[in-house]
């Protein structure tokens, strides 16, 4: 049964994702920093970063479930790996995706590895929540000015890992039923945030608990001129994109990847054998980028459904910048994607 | 404080399966040594040949459902939790009827059905694991405790500190059991940390800290036995320091001798731990030492029995290349 028009933010969704998954299955459990609002007060409820990613979890769960944890990432995450082979479901958050360089061991040798290396007779439900992203635009309240350690996208590199799964949600619903997902897999999933679409975007959200498969693109806008295929907040960019070019006659379909790993080629090559282009959108820097990584597949599969060379619109090669003035210039826009597919008609 | 005196003594059951488990180790690094040193290619292997005592001593005051984290010399470990030896030898030898389907070897040998989690060879890595099983035991309400072994070397590793600390604020149900073998590849001891005694640092994070000779089974077991009491009734962790020595390089291919002196190696196998195990078991007359010739030609035939086992298994089939890079939906 589908609840009508009951919006909810992304972030609001994921939590929701959680708390329903956990009413369901005593064996989930969340440890983090802060989740618990600082643990033993009286009256625990979560502050500052985390309040709107974990409000009311710890009021229903207690602190036996949500488990907050001191400044140790490598502990807590490999804490989650332990506990994923050892019968619980642990959903770990990883505040910032900055911060895997400390546990960068515990996710790409320990978890991703762990069930291919026990010859498949090893568990791993494990999720890794985290945030990635800049916030141009926004105030250093709001999570945007916080620099080159602290606004990352650098999904890449957990993608290159095999064992790993990774989605990037983009809207309220998709990341609820991917949320949902992630907890129910028997494998290692990271979940990505965005910031910007975090507190930001709101849409409809059923209220029952429901699934979207992941390592499935989703085709959110037809068109038959230019794939645009976009990642996270990037979709956002390829559809602002997509209207500014249909007032010029130019008609975009629009490629929301939403799995990073496994990766769906199938619809990316699907979409480029109808539209005969293909543009990739993605705010990570471009050395060995996802964007590189899709287009370097659509080179090696579909070539012949080409008019013309692949486009790859990302940030620059450069960590992200404090000033707000540079900061807003860093990851591609609507404009900078439009700039694209002019170039690319031009070939 | 060095914890010297056995008391009560363990029982006969308990005893027999303390010298079948040491001469069961022993008997499986030696032969694997010599299989490997005449051209096994079985990639890198660590033998615990000489720290039986404190794999086996520490097992021995776990139940058979509790849990153990292991490091990269892990085999002691294995064997001493319950871990059958027929797979683990066909493991090495990469043949599917291994551990772990010939796709682990010897540094990822894992069995959960007897509370094996994990060979692990990013040293330290196991102690965060260990938090992990602990947390499991602590929501589950399973009573199971964790022992979870790590190395002098690996004490260095901030993964460590952050597991001590955990440990330690959340009381959770584990028994760490530092196994100082004085090198960590050829680095000294004295050179890589600061203090005599790592079992020291346990009061830094607040828990008990023991240290015990981990050539001596018998007094292993003893300060196990009271850490793991102190798990299961919900006190916390407490950390172990085991002075105990290899007697072979750091791995296969390592010549000890290129960084410590024979007459320390010496010094060391004058203590042996099966040796010194039949010595006080015989003459305080708790087992005789028929009984115990017994268990050796036993285990002999046992690791006979496995070789055999390995040689005759199956390679895995060439598709196991990408079977189980994911976890299969349920």
């Amino acid at each position: 049964m589908v609840t009508t028009s009951r919006e909810l933010t992304f972030t609001q969704a994921i939590l929701e994702a959680i708390r329903l998954e956990m009413r369901r299955d005593p064996t989930i459990i969340m440890l983090g920093e802060d989740v618990a609002g600082g643990a033993g007060r009286e009256k625990p409820e979560p502050e500052g970063w985390f309040a709107a990613r974990g409000r009311g979890l710890i009021a229903e769960f207690g602190p036996e479930r949500i488990i907050d944890c001191p400044i140790a990432e490598m502990g807590f995450v490999g804490a989650g790996v332990g506990a994923a082979m050892t019968g619980l479901r642990p959903i770990v958050d990883l505040s910032f995706i900055d911060l895997i360089g400390v546990c960068y061991d515990q996710i790409i040798n320990q978890a991703a590895k762990m069930h291919y290396m026990m010859g498949g007779k090893v568990p791993m439900p494990l999720v890794i929540r985290t945030t990635y992203g800049s916030r141009p635009g926004s105030t250093q309240k709001h999570g945007g000015g916080a620099a080159a350690q602290h606004s990352q996208t650098i999904y890449s590199v957990l993608a290159h890992i095999s064992g790993l799964k990774v989605v990037v949600p983009t809207t309220p619903y998709n990341a609820k039923g991917l949320m949902i997902s992630a907890i129910r897999d028997d494998g290692p999933v990271v979940v990505l945030e965005n910031k910007f679409l975090g507190l930001g975007s709101r849409s409809h959200v059923p209220e029952e608990a429901y699934t979207l498969p992941i390592g499935k693109a989703e085709i959110v806008r037809s068109g038959r001129d230019v794939t645009l295929c976009g990642i996270g907040r990037m979709t956002r960019m390829c559809l602002d994109a997509a209207d500014a070019l249909a007032a010029e006659g130019i008609e975009a379909e629009v490629v929301d990847v939403l799995t990073l790993a496994p990766l769906d080629e199938d619809t990316i090559l699907e979409s480029v054998s109808r539209t005969h282009k293909l543009i990739v959108v993605d705010e990570d820097t471009p050395t060995a980028s996802m964007a590189r990584d899709i287009a370097g597949r659509v080179a090696d599969r579909g070539f012949g459904d080409l008019d013309a060379p692949i486009k790859t619109v990302t940030s620059p090669e450069a960590p992200v910048p404090f000033a707000a003035v540079l900061e807003q210039i860093y990851a591609p826009s609507s404009a900078t994607i439009v700039a694209a597919v002019h170039e690319q008609r031009r070939w | 404080m060095v914890a010297t005196e056995v008391r009560p003594t363990p029982t006969r059951e308990r005893l027999l399966f303390m010298y079948d488990r040491m001469t069961l180790i022993r008997e499986f690094e030696e032969r694997l040594k010599r299989l490997v040193d005449t051209g096994l290619p079985i990639g890198a292997a660590h033998y615990y040949s000489g720290e039986e005592a404190v794999a086996v001593g520490t097992c021995a005051a776990l139940e058979p459902n509790d849990w153990i984290s292991s490091t990269h010399r892990g085999h002691g470990h294995c064997i001493a939790k319950g871990v059958d030896v027929r797979p683990m030898m066909a493991e090495l030898y990469g043949k599917v009827t291994g551990t772990n389907r010939g796709k682990g070897g010897s540094m990822h040998i894992t069995d959960i059905s007897v509370g094996m989690i994990g060979v692990n060879p990013i040293l330290g890595m196991g102690t965060t694991h260990a938090i992990g099983s602990g947390l499991s035991a602590k929501v589950l309400k399973n009573g199971r405790v964790t022992a979870s072994f790590y190395g002098e070397g690996a004490s260095s590793i901030g993964a460590v500190h952050e597991s001590l600390n955990l440990a330690a604020i959340w009381k959770l149900p584990i028994v760490f059991v530092c196994e100082n073998n004085r090198y960590a590849q050829s680095t000294p001891v004295e050179y890589a940390i600061a203090i005599e005694n790592i079992a020291d640092r346990a009061q830094g994070y607040g828990m008990p800290g023991v240290v015990v000779d981990g050539q001596d089974c018998l007094a292993v077991y003893e300060v196990a036995r009271v850490a793991v009491q102190r798990a299961r009734r919900g006190e916390g962790p407490t950390l172990i320091e085991c002075k105990t020595y290899r007697y072979h390089g750091h791995a296969s291919s390592d010549d000890p001798r290129r960084y410590r002196t024979a007459e320390e190696e010496q010094y060391y196998r004058d203590r042996d731990c099966i040796k010194r195990f039949r010595e006080q078991v015989t003459g305080r007359g708790l087992l005789s030492a028929a009984e115990l010739d017994q268990i050796d030609a036993r285990n002999s035939a046992l690791i006979d029995e496995a070789i055999k086992f390995a040689e005759e298994s199956p390679l895995p089939d060439l598709a196991e290349l990408t079977t189980d890079v994911y976890v299969p939906e349920r």
